[in-house]
């Protein structure tokens, strides 16, 4: 399953990313490496970008991008405060 | 060499984390719950776009508004220092030609730019700095980028844009942010079709006189704020349309990548930011009306008065424009203030009324009722006005704009298409929209 | 020879940077995170009108200025925020160019206490490229608000560089920075981070890595941490290469006809 795929609301872990060169490098030094945390926020109102919690931070995705992210789903996100 | 650095990036960030959990106690991992709540109304399907379109109409609205009560008592200050000061020029005897170049021209110019232009741009910019501080401003990228993608660039052009409301050079120093070259330089050809703020206030002017004056009291400030909205809503789609155009011609290019963060929400310190983003605008206003629209009103008051046969060459100048401008919706008088008015987008209007007023005295700033009356007695209708906006909105950049748009690209090229550009399309669209006006 | 190049070498660095040389003020970089209120630190140390807004790459020209601290004048450079200095975007250049190759003589590096593990990233990386650094952990009241708490002796210890909390925004803890500032500058005290080790492999590539880049840069050794070389070189980051053998080539230049100012 891929990063883009991942349905709002739900927690994954990044498996491997799926790209090479300079995109690899970025995504990377966002903390998408592997068995890092990620929760799929929530979409643009247009359908694209996504707003996903890294590490902390909320960062918002294009589709391209997180097609590249592969991810292992985990069970679903509940609220933690 | 992959393996390598995919290693040393998961090595440091593993000890970040060893780090961190070892000294930080008790954390909850996500934000507030009211912060998800806000980003999920002000990024969801029904309510995103709205309330973008509402906040920007409130902004304006606030600022017409709260502008008409300042610009008076300016006027009137300003009025009655012009008032002592002639007594003075009369006690000292002193020659008319004088009073008429340091009062008429320059003083009474300033001080129209200071109480018509004032009021609005010192409204206006600490409102937009407060939503800039909460954190507001990336939702908006993130909102539109989908459009950008499509226009092929990027949404981080929307920061750039928001910033070209203030100034359209701050705009254009903004553009840093976006990491494509191609993509930054499409950002900076169009940031010029966000009215800055030298220029909403002569929209906010002509649609409060000739869209909001023909309402009632009560509406007419919603009609006016309406109007303005949908002038700036047409330089949105001006602008998308041309980035998609130069992403397919001139600057062709698939869109880059983007990485956006939403930070959380930070309470602004209202004080300190609105006192500073005040005499921020107070002075920059103040100081510009001194070194532009000064001896602006001195040139156009020397233009109005050097007659060549009959004529002064300001009216010889703007009878040979006439033709052509009608075509676009407006007068000779109107073109040439448009091209006077190159230094700083403010003085166009003062330039203007001038020019109109053949003696070139400006008068006094306190009534938008005469101002109305000057330009309706001058042919003035509300297609005037229309086109007048248009082409306000559209027309080339300022000279500081080109000159930073210069300085940013280091390229002289595209710093004249940026300036040709956008005059070709205020001259197509007021074109189009004139016609199309008579045609019904 | 080797005291003039040494000296001329630095000044031909920072030039190119547009540092003012003659003045010899200490240089103080500002480095962190997008959105960690590096810009309110950098108001606070220099009282500049400069607006800070709350959106990532606010600060996208290099802003510099200046401040007194007990009749001494500090040179203050803001740099952009980047996450990381990894990538090849042109923010994290920038500042890692400028750490790589001005060398400051303190790198002040502003994080946000809320988000500590992310913010370490950079701090980490930082330490493994320059000793002299202080970590402010800014937004110190944002933690009191979330109701958890940071051990601070504990964070010294691990990283091993002085970590000041501070609320930037209500100018608290600013005073602590300037002392630590000072203090470092006047050799009062000396900051050994702790430096990353990384797996055997990659250290022993290190290892092997590290005399053959000496003997390639003989010019450069006493500037550069080869150490930090080593590691991009591993990576394959080719910039920095280019940008390191353009600068030996003006050194050269500087060496054999100390008139001629090189450019980076």
């Amino acid at each position: 399953m891929f990063l883009n795929e991942l349905k709002t609301g739900n927690k994954a872990l990044v498996k491997k990313i799926k790209a090479s060169g300079e995109k690899r490098r970025r995504l990377l030094d966002l903390g998408l490496i592997p068995e890092t945390e990620v929760v799929s926020k929530r979409k643009s109102p247009s359908g694209d970008p996504g707003a996903f919690l890294i590490r902390g931070t909320m960062i918002a995705l294009r589709s391209e991008d997180t097609s590249l992210i592969e991810i292992k789903p985990l069970n679903k996100y509940t609220e933690g405060r | 060499m992959n393996s390598y650095r995919d290693q040393i990036v998961k090595d440091i960030y593993n000890k970040a984390e060893e780090i961190a959990n070892k000294n930080v106690k008790n954390k909850q991992l996500d934000r507030y719950k009211w912060e998800d709540k806000i980003d999920d109304i002000l990024t969801s399907k029904l309510l995103g776009f709205p309330i973008m379109l509402l906040l920007l109409g409130a902004i304006f609205w606030i600022t017409i508004v709260g502008a008409n009560y300042p610009s008076a008592l300016l006027a009137d200050l300003l009025f009655w220092i012009e008032g002592q000061v002639t007594k003075l020029f009369f006690a000292l005897n002193s020659p008319a030609w004088l009073h008429g170049i340091l009062i008429l021209g320059v003083y009474k110019t300033m001080a129209w730019v200071i109480s018509v232009m004032l009021p609005p741009m010192a409204i206006f910019f600490p409102l937009f700095t407060l939503l800039e501080d909460v954190g507001y401003l990336p939702r908006v990228a993130f909102n539109l980028d989908n459009f950008f993608k499509r226009a092929g660039t990027n949404g981080k052009q929307s920061l750039a844009m928001s910033m070209g409301f203030g100034c359209n050079a701050a705009g254009i120093i903004s553009t840093r942010i976006i990491e494509s070259p191609r993509e930054r330089l499409i950002a900076i050809i169009t940031n010029n079709f966000v009215p800055c703020n030298g220029r909403f206030p002569t929209l906010i002017v002509l649609a409060t006189i000739f869209m909001g004056g023909v309402f009632d009291h009560h509406f007419s400030t919603l009609i006016a704020t309406a109007v303005v909205v949908g002038i700036v809503l047409v330089g949105i789609i001006i602008t998308l349309l041309v980035s998609w155009v130069l992403s397919r011609t001139l600057l062709k290019g698939v869109p880059s990548s983007f990485t956006l963060e939403l930070p959380p929400y930070r309470k602004p310190q209202l004080g300190k930011v609105l006192i500073r983003s005040f005499l921020d605008r107070t002075l920059f206003v103040l100081w510009r009306a001194i070194i532009v629209a000064a001896p602006a009103g001195v040139f156009v008051l020397v233009f109005a008065n050097t007659d060549i046969g009959d004529l002064s060459l300001i009216t010889i100048t703007a009878n040979f424009l006439d033709p052509f401008a009608t075509l676009i919706g407006l007068d000779g008088f109107i073109l040439l203030a448009f091209i006077l008015g190159l230094p700083a987008n403010e003085i166009v209007i003062p330039i203007l009324v001038m020019s109109y007023l053949a003696t070139g005295a400006m008068l006094e700033p306190d009534s938008t009722e005469a101002l109305g009356n000057i330009l309706i007695s001058n042919g003035w209708t509300w297609v005037t006005a229309l086109a007048t906006m248009l082409f306000s909105l559209l027309h080339f950049p300022c000279g500081t704009t080109l000159l930073t748009i210069k300085k940013e690209t280091n390229n002289l090229n595209w710093t004249i298409f940026a300036a040709l550009m956008p005059l070709l399309i205020a001259i197509l669209l007021n074109f189009i929209v004139v016609q199309l006006i008579y045609l019904f | 020879m080797g005291l003039t190049s040494q000296s001329s070498g630095i000044n031909v660095l920072r030039e190119s940077f547009n540092l003012n040389t003659e003045k010899k003020n200490p240089i103080i970089a500002l480095a962190g995170n997008p959105n960690t209120g590096k810009s309110t630190v950098f108001n606070e140390l220099t009282g500049l009108k400069q607006h800070t807004g709350n959106w990532p790459g606010k600060t996208v020209t290099r802003a510099q200025g200046y401040y007194l601290y007990h009749n001494n004048k500090y040179t203050v450079v803001d740099l952009p925020g980047t996450y990381s200095l990894l990538s090849n975007s042109t923010e994290e250049k920038i500042s890692r160019d400028f750490i790589c190759f001005a060398k400051p003589d303190v790198t002040l590096i502003v994080t946000d206490a809320t988000n500590l593990e992310r913010n370490l990233n950079l701090v980490i990386q930082i330490t493994e490229l320059t000793d002299n650094v202080i970590m402010c952990l800014n937004f110190m009241d944002e933690v009191k608000k979330k109701n958890f708490s940071i051990d601070i002796k504990g964070l010294i210890k691990d990283l091993g560089i002085p970590v000041v909390p501070t609320i930037a925004r209500e100018d608290k803890g600013i005073n602590e920075l300037e002392q630590y500032i000072e203090d470092i500058i006047n050799n009062n005290i000396i900051i050994k981070p702790e430096k990353i080790s990384y797996s055997k492999k990659i250290e022993d590539r290190i290892t092997k890595l590290i005399p053959a880049l000496k003997k390639q840069y003989v010019e450069l050794v006493n500037y550069l941490n080869f150490r930090w070389l080593a590691l991009r070189y591993l990576e394959g980051d080719n910039k920095i290469f280019e940008t390191i053998d353009k600068l030996k080539q003006n050194l050269i230049i500087q060496n054999n006809n100390p008139d001629v100012k090189g450019e980076l």
